[in-house]
């Protein structure tokens, strides 16, 4: 109600409801007095017989008229309503939000606090701990990595014991509180023919079917293309950039030969975002936790 | 409406007068009266209060026997246990109450109101109170114009004082529904949270107005069914009626006098009008405010025995009976019109619809939730995965062991742990992922069903429908 752009707004419904309760109570008073004939009826009939007289009410409904008069603009003084007026409460649905928001805060604080006070394993190992951290899960994480946390094309499975930029307690708690840029550099500069010796190259890393020939021609273009600087001389990645690991049977955007081959010639960019401004250090510790627990399984 | 004492034949001679449209509420003195429908109305008023007052204290399986709890957001009945997804038993009982009420309103007129209606069965224990405490109607008419003395104010205090300590009680029980009652005992008087301090106050602020104070004028100027109970009447309802025919002209006279005075029955004692909780006169026809509660009936009868008359001067009975001189046989016979059978009808399949309904209510409750991020994922061996959420809810009140099965789809699977336990009256989540070969179905969406059962109890299994995403 505060962000007219021109005062003339803010006069109109200013005039508008002042007016109208204004309007109610010169009602009441120019209603209060009626021509009355007595025994005659209003005239008129329903089923025949049934007719109304014209009786006065009792003297408390006009109180009740009164004291609804009164609240509203009892309520248009505290609250806001008329126009541009905050009202003296300062009341907003946003103010109050944040209130119920601190409110519920405070009262789990002390939970948190006992989880943010131990160590992510110890808390792992908690039943209650890893209950919450499945909730916030479904909350906060899910839209990506899934209700089962197994990821999907281009968002990493977190139940594996395969580890983008490490699976210790604190590189998963960093990755969520400072979130992760995976960069994966284009380089269709080296030519479709390259690129495809690349690929089956990479294939031929995990075990998978792959042209013999082209592996080895792509496996020096690996070492001559600067592949190694990232993924390693044996290809097992390296956590400190990000780079998969492509010696093993986890593909983040799929394994076959066009598949990678557009991630060699495109480039991947891949984005984790950060979480500690907006959930605070105490769900995110909790989260790490329930994170880790879910890769335990796998080992 | 109360028509003014002069006879409407006369009203074009008397000249209109400008006067306000409100007045300052004239109170109504009743008289107490017994008899016959008296008796049903005190009947009624112990078996409604008994149920009310005494139902919180009903234990069940070491609970409340009759809980609704809000913070768990369930209802208790004994032995079951409504959820928030059963709210449509809630429009049921609604509608089986409003169609009740229609019946009865078609057949007898406004019995609700003048028996069983909250309104008039407080008034009425208020009344008795009154009548206790501050004496018979002269006596409480002489009380209340009498200047302040000791006794007056001993007797008003005492009175207030019984009306207040029911009122609370009425407050506290129905809080009792909501909240346990050892619960309520304990931390009474100055534990009580804020809500419940609110409601059990409210109520019974409420109570102590409206059957201390306000009492007819509920009737008269706010109950919405008042005034549409009327609707319902036809010329075959039986309503409270003064036969004016067999009692008009009235007048006073003395015993064994012949009947040559050309008088009517009515000996104009006033006693009808009187014992009127809405303080009218009956012998002017049927008004709104008539709640029908007999007490007129009451009244008149033992006059109709002192003066030799039969009983029955203001009698329950129909419009038609009145006027074409039905006997009892004949109103009996005019019950069973087409609005009534139409009223029952419905009444009956309604309620029977909503026993069997509840009787094989299968207490279990499932909700799937794809995820709404992942559409289709390749697994390792490269069958196709959708993942979902399944909210599953116990509503019996034991631990159950459900089984999870899959199909819609050939060769669909649930991938691991195809079981789930759920404690008593427990809403729980898991997550499901479902497998397929790649090769089935159709690109897009596929119908599958998940099957739940229980393990040790047959009946209780449900199947719900879900949508597979094929790549």
């Amino acid at each position: 109600m505060s962000d007219f752009v021109s005062d003339f707004w803010n006069l109109y419904v200013v005039v508008i409801v002042t007016g109208s309760i204004l309007a109610c109570v010169a009602l009441l008073i120019i209603q209060g007095k009626a021509t009355f004939t007595p025994g005659k009826t209003m005239g008129h009939v329903w089923d025949e017989t049934l007719e109304e007289y014209n009786n006065p009410m009792p003297r408390w409904w006009t109180w009740m008229f009164v004291i609804t008069v009164i609240f509203a603009f009892v309520y248009l003084a505290l609250y806001p309503g008329l126009g541009n007026f905050k009202g003296m409460l300062g009341w907003t649905a946003v103010g109050q939000h944040k209130a119920e928001v601190a409110k519920v805060d405070a009262a789990v604080k002390p939970l948190f606090d006992k989880y943010l006070a131990m160590d992510v394993k110890a808390v792992a190992a908690d039943k209650q701990a890893m209950e919450m951290g499945k909730r916030l899960f479904l909350t906060y994480c899910m839209q990506c990595h899934g209700a089962d946390a197994r990821g999907a094309k281009g968002f990493p499975n977190l139940t594996d014991s395969d580890w983008l930029y490490g699976g210790e307690p604190e590189q998963i708690k960093q990755t969520i509180a400072d979130g992760r840029m995976g960069v994966m550099p284009p380089h269709a500069q080296l030519g479709a023919d390259t690129v495809k010796d690349l690929a089956n190259f990479v294939r031929s890393l995990s075990g998978l079917p792959s042209d013999s020939v082209r592996a080895a021609k792509g496996k020096e273009a690996f070492a001559s293309a600067g592949c190694l600087g990232c993924h390693g001389p044996e290809g097992k990645g390296m956590h400190a950039v990000g780079a998969p690991n492509l010696t093993d049977k986890v593909w983040l955007y799929g394994s076959s030969e066009a598949t990678i081959s557009e991630t060699i010639n495109n480039g991947r960019q891949n984005k984790m975002p950060a979480w500690k401004e907006f959930l605070g250090e105490a769900k995110v510790h909790l989260l790490s936790a329930y994170v880790f627990s879910l890769s335990q399984g796998a080992k | 409406m109360i028509s003014p004492e002069t006879p409407p034949s006369l009203s074009e001679s008397v000249p209109p007068v400008v006067v306000s449209f409100y007045e300052k509420h004239k109170k109504i003195y009743i008289r107490d009266v017994r008899g016959w429908w008296n008796t049903w109305r005190w009947v009624l008023v112990w078996l409604t209060q008994i149920i009310f007052f005494g139902t919180p204290w009903l234990q069940w399986n070491d609970r409340q026997a009759v809980l609704f709890h809000l913070a768990e957001r369930k209802f208790y009945l004994f032995g079951l246990v409504l959820w928030p997804q059963d709210v449509f038993y809630l429009a049921l009982l609604l509608i089986i109450s409003a169609y009740a009420l229609f019946l009865f309103t078609a057949i007898a007129g406004r019995l609700f109101c003048g028996y069983a209606c909250p309104q008039t069965v407080y008034s009425e224990i208020f009344m008795w109170v009154e009548n206790r405490v501050e004496g018979d109607r002269a006596s409480r008419m002489k009380l209340d114009k009498a200047k302040i003395t000791f006794r007056k104010f001993r007797l008003k205090a005492l009175k207030h004082f019984v009306w207040i300590a029911l009122s609370l009680w009425t407050g506290f029980t129905l809080v009792a529904y909501f909240t346990p009652v050892a619960e309520l005992l304990n931390a009474l008087p100055f534990g009580l949270s804020g809500w419940e301090l609110f409601w059990m106050l409210f109520y019974a602020g409420f109570c102590y107005m409206q059957a201390g104070f306000l009492r007819e004028q509920v009737c008269k100027y706010m109950c919405p069914y008042a005034r549409f109970q009327g609707v319902m009447f036809d010329p075959d309802t039986l309503v409270i009626t003064y036969d004016a025919a067999r009692g008009d002209p009235r007048g006073a006279r003395k015993k064994n006098v012949d009947k040559s005075l050309q008088l009517g029955d009515c000996v104009d004692c006033g006693l009808c009008v009187v014992v009127c909780p809405t303080g009218i006169d009956i012998r002017k026809g049927i008004q709104y405010e008539c709640i029908g509660c007999g007490a007129c009936i009451d009244a008149c009868d033992p006059v109709m025995e002192k003066i030799g008359a039969p009983r029955g001067l203001i009698r329950y009975t129909t419009e038609n009976a009145l006027a074409r001189h039905f006997s009892p046989a004949d109103i009996a016979k005019h019950i069973l019109r087409p609005r009534i059978m139409v009223y029952t009808a419905i009444l009956v399949a309604i309620t029977l619809a909503s026993v069997v309904s509840l009787a094989v209510r299968v207490p279990l409750k499932v909700d799937v939730i794809r995820d709404r991020s992942l559409l289709a994922r390749e697994a390792e061996d490269g069958r196709i995965e959708n993942v979902y959420n399944l909210k599953i809810m116990n509503t019996t009140e034991a631990a159950q062991r459900y089984a999870l099965k899959v199909d819609g789809l050939g060769g669909a699977e649930i991938v691991g742990e195809p079981s789930v336990s759920v404690g008593s009256a427990e809403n729980h989540e898991i997550t499901v992922v479902v497998r397929v070969p790649p090769d089935v179905g159709n690109k897009g969406a596929n119908s599958i069903f998940f099957d739940i059962k229980a393990f040790d109890h047959d009946h209780i299994s449900v199947r719900e429908k879900a949508t597979f995403l094929m790549p």
